[in-house]
């Protein structure tokens, strides 16, 4: 069963008389369990199509369906639990709250979610172990470094075990190092979690990573082929 | 509204990131709920004295009296054996005040003038208990039991008589049967009552006297009742009733007795409330103004808890939290501060330059003790608190309409 699936998916922003395509008619179908990369140049439309896959943005027309589901005629609350059962987010920009520690940003999710404390924080405990991050479960985003706040974001993503990661260049603001141990915690994920993985990046690193690399041009998808 | 512990604890880290705002806009509310506590309870007070002093100089708070006469006073619809029903009345009602009194119009004659002046007979003994008009003799002296053809009258009416103590007046008028009734009465008191009416048309004779002159026997027109508390009246009406059984009496509260004083009382009110309102429209101005930049500030946080599955409703509720948080916060602090303000002023009293000077002309208190109770320490900080919580529905219903997106877009 596919994890993704887009038919004719079109975003378009306009500005003045100018229409600026940030996605033109794009279909594309993703298994569940696959690691896949969305490689292009900036403004060739990869956040976008994260942002459609995830339900953040609405599309201008074209289908969107995640698990089986069509969301792009999803209302905003809808939406909000699929995200919020289904779907892990990495930005670019970490995103953490700022007024919650490390372990509380981890299990923001699972509180929403309902999750009860002890096991959350039995959970969030193993993840941050998991991301390096055990020492630091106190510290408010404002005392970590990038890298360990995109570990934190990262923990934040997947620790309530959602079917599909969208990580948005969650290696650009990274060192060499800590970007690797980052792709391989994904990679892990992917294998023992059969978690589905929808990167975006600039990075070759990255690309050598995935197992299906899609590239974007100008709104659509050029080359899409298997790694 | 259902908080779970993160909106709960979102809602207080958030409020805590800017301290001075939060307290800034805590504060505002502080200030307004001590002044509403204070203004109302001083009100209050006021009505109070008002109420006490405008019943106190006629009126009373009760009044035993025959059928029919409070509409149409004649001469001949009276109180049987008022004195003896009146004793009755201060052996049932220890706590009470009871007088009774006997009026009638009648031509009242000095040596220049001739004037109607409306005559009542009072028993001095118990008058002041009743009435502070015996506290407003300002020349001469009130009424005592042992007085024979003595009259107290009020300041105007002397001028306009052109008497003044010890100069003799002659009533003519209408005895209760019909007969003509007249009497001589020598001035032993003049009054200032600050009512021209009253200073102007009101005379005071033993009720002895004139229950002789105007043939009344031992009856009189009403029996004035003083109670502990002017708006605690049913013990003492459902007493009297027990009491006074005898066909064609009835009792009537100061509020049939003086319809009008109610109503200035609310259209008072009134105006104070529209006062009270305008402070809490700017309150909840302020508040507004705090959320709305608050929620501004924090668009593109609203963006990303959107993004990791919060409904928009969510976040509306945490606005919502956040402003009760802060408007309790005020409600507390205000109703304990105002409290504490109110009791300082109910033990000393209120008063500004000039007050017990021209006070002590009418014979009223110099000072104004707030009134604390229930409604006048909660009412008003509890608008406060309502008022900012409506306010918090622009701010909220902002965040209804964002787009995850777009929030995560804003700087």
């Amino acid at each position: 069963m596919s994890s993704v699936r887009c038919v004719a998916l079109c975003r378009f922003f306009f500005q003045g008389d100018q229409t600026i395509k940030a996605l033109d008619h794009v279909d594309l179908e993703i298994d569940e369990r696959e690691f896949v990369c969305l490689s292009g140049p900036s403004g060739s439309g990869k956040t976008t199509l994260l942002n459609a896959i995830g339900g953040l943005d609405k599309p201008t027309s074209g289908e969107v369906w995640v698990a089986g589901k069509r969301i792009d005629t999803l209302g905003k609350s809808e939406l909000a639990n699929m995200r919020l059962h289904q779907i892990g987010f990495v930005f670019q920009a970490y995103n953490l709250i700022p007024v919650l520690t490390a372990r509380e940003n981890i299990e923001f999710v699972m509180q929403v979610q309902g999750v009860d404390p002890e096991q959350r924080r039995r959970r969030s405990m193993s993840i941050l172990g998991e991301v390096g991050m055990d020492d630091m479960e106190d510290r408010r985003p404002a005392q970590l470094s990038g890298g360990q706040q995109q570990r934190v974001a990262v923990a934040r993503a997947i620790v309530s075990k959602p079917a599909m990661v969208l990580a948005d260049e969650p290696t650009a603001n990274l060192d060499s190092v800590t970007a690797e141990h980052l792709m391989d915690l994904f990679v892990r994920l992917n294998e023992t979690h059969d978690t589905t993985f929808v990167i975006s990046t600039h990075d070759q690193r990255v690309m050598s990573y995935a197992r299906r690399l899609i590239g974007m041009v100008d709104g659509r998808i050029v080359t899409d082929e298997a790694h | 509204m259902r908080v779970d512990n993160i909106t709960l604890s979102l809602a207080w880290r958030n409020l805590w990131r800017h301290p001075r705002r939060t307290w800034l806009t805590v504060g505002a509310m502080v200030f307004s709920n001590i002044l509403l506590v204070f203004m109302i309870s001083l009100q209050f007070g006021m009505y109070r004295v008002m109420y006490d002093n405008s019943l106190s100089l006629i009126t009373g708070h009760l009044q035993v009296q025959a059928e029919g006469y409070i509409d149409e006073p004649r001469m001949r619809s009276t109180v049987p054996a008022a004195g003896g029903l009146a004793n009755a009345l201060r052996q049932a009602m220890p706590a009470n005040n009871v007088a009774v009194r006997a009026m009638a119009f009648a031509l009242v004659s000095s040596a220049e003038r001739s004037l109607g002046v409306q005559v009542v007979g009072v028993q001095p003994s118990y008058e002041p208990d009743v009435s502070n008009l015996p506290g407003l003799v300002k020349q001469g002296r009130f009424l005592k039991a042992s007085d024979e053809r003595a009259a107290v009258i009020g300041s105007s009416l002397s001028r306009n008589l052109k008497v003044g103590l010890g100069d003799e007046l002659t009533l003519f008028g209408s005895g209760r049967d019909g007969s003509f009734a007249a009497g001589i009465a020598n001035v032993v008191g003049i009054f200032e009552s600050g009512s021209n009416d009253i200073d102007r048309s009101f005379m005071q004779i033993p009720l002895t006297e004139f229950q002789e002159v105007f043939f009344m026997g031992d009856q009189g027109h009403s029996i004035v009742v003083m109670t502990p508390d002017l708006f605690e009246l049913e013990p003492a009406m459902s007493t009297i009733r027990s009491i006074v059984d005898a066909d064609g009496l009835v009792v009537h509260d100061w509020d049939e007795l003086q319809p009008g004083l109610r109503q200035s009382v609310q259209a008072d009110m009134a105006s104070a409330w529209f006062m009270y309102a305008v402070l809490i429209v700017l309150v909840a101005f302020s508040v507004l103004n705090t959320q709305l930049m608050s929620v501004l500030d924090r668009t593109r946080e609203f963006g990303i808890v959107m993004a990791l599955g919060l409904a928009p409703i969510r976040l509306g509720r945490l606005v919502f939290l956040e402003t009760g948080i802060m408007a309790g916060l005020g409600l507390l602090l205000g109703v304990a501060a105002g409290s504490a303000v109110v009791s300082w002023f109910g033990f000393h009293g209120f008063t500004y330059p000039g007050l017990e000077e021209m006070s002590a002309r009418f014979n009223l208190p110099g000072r104004i003790y707030p009134s604390a109770s229930f409604a006048s320490l909660i009412w008003g900080p509890s608008v406060v608190f309502l008022a900012c919580l409506a306010a918090a529905i622009y701010p909220a219903a902002k965040l209804l309409r964002l787009q995850p997106v777009a929030a995560m877009r804003a700087a």
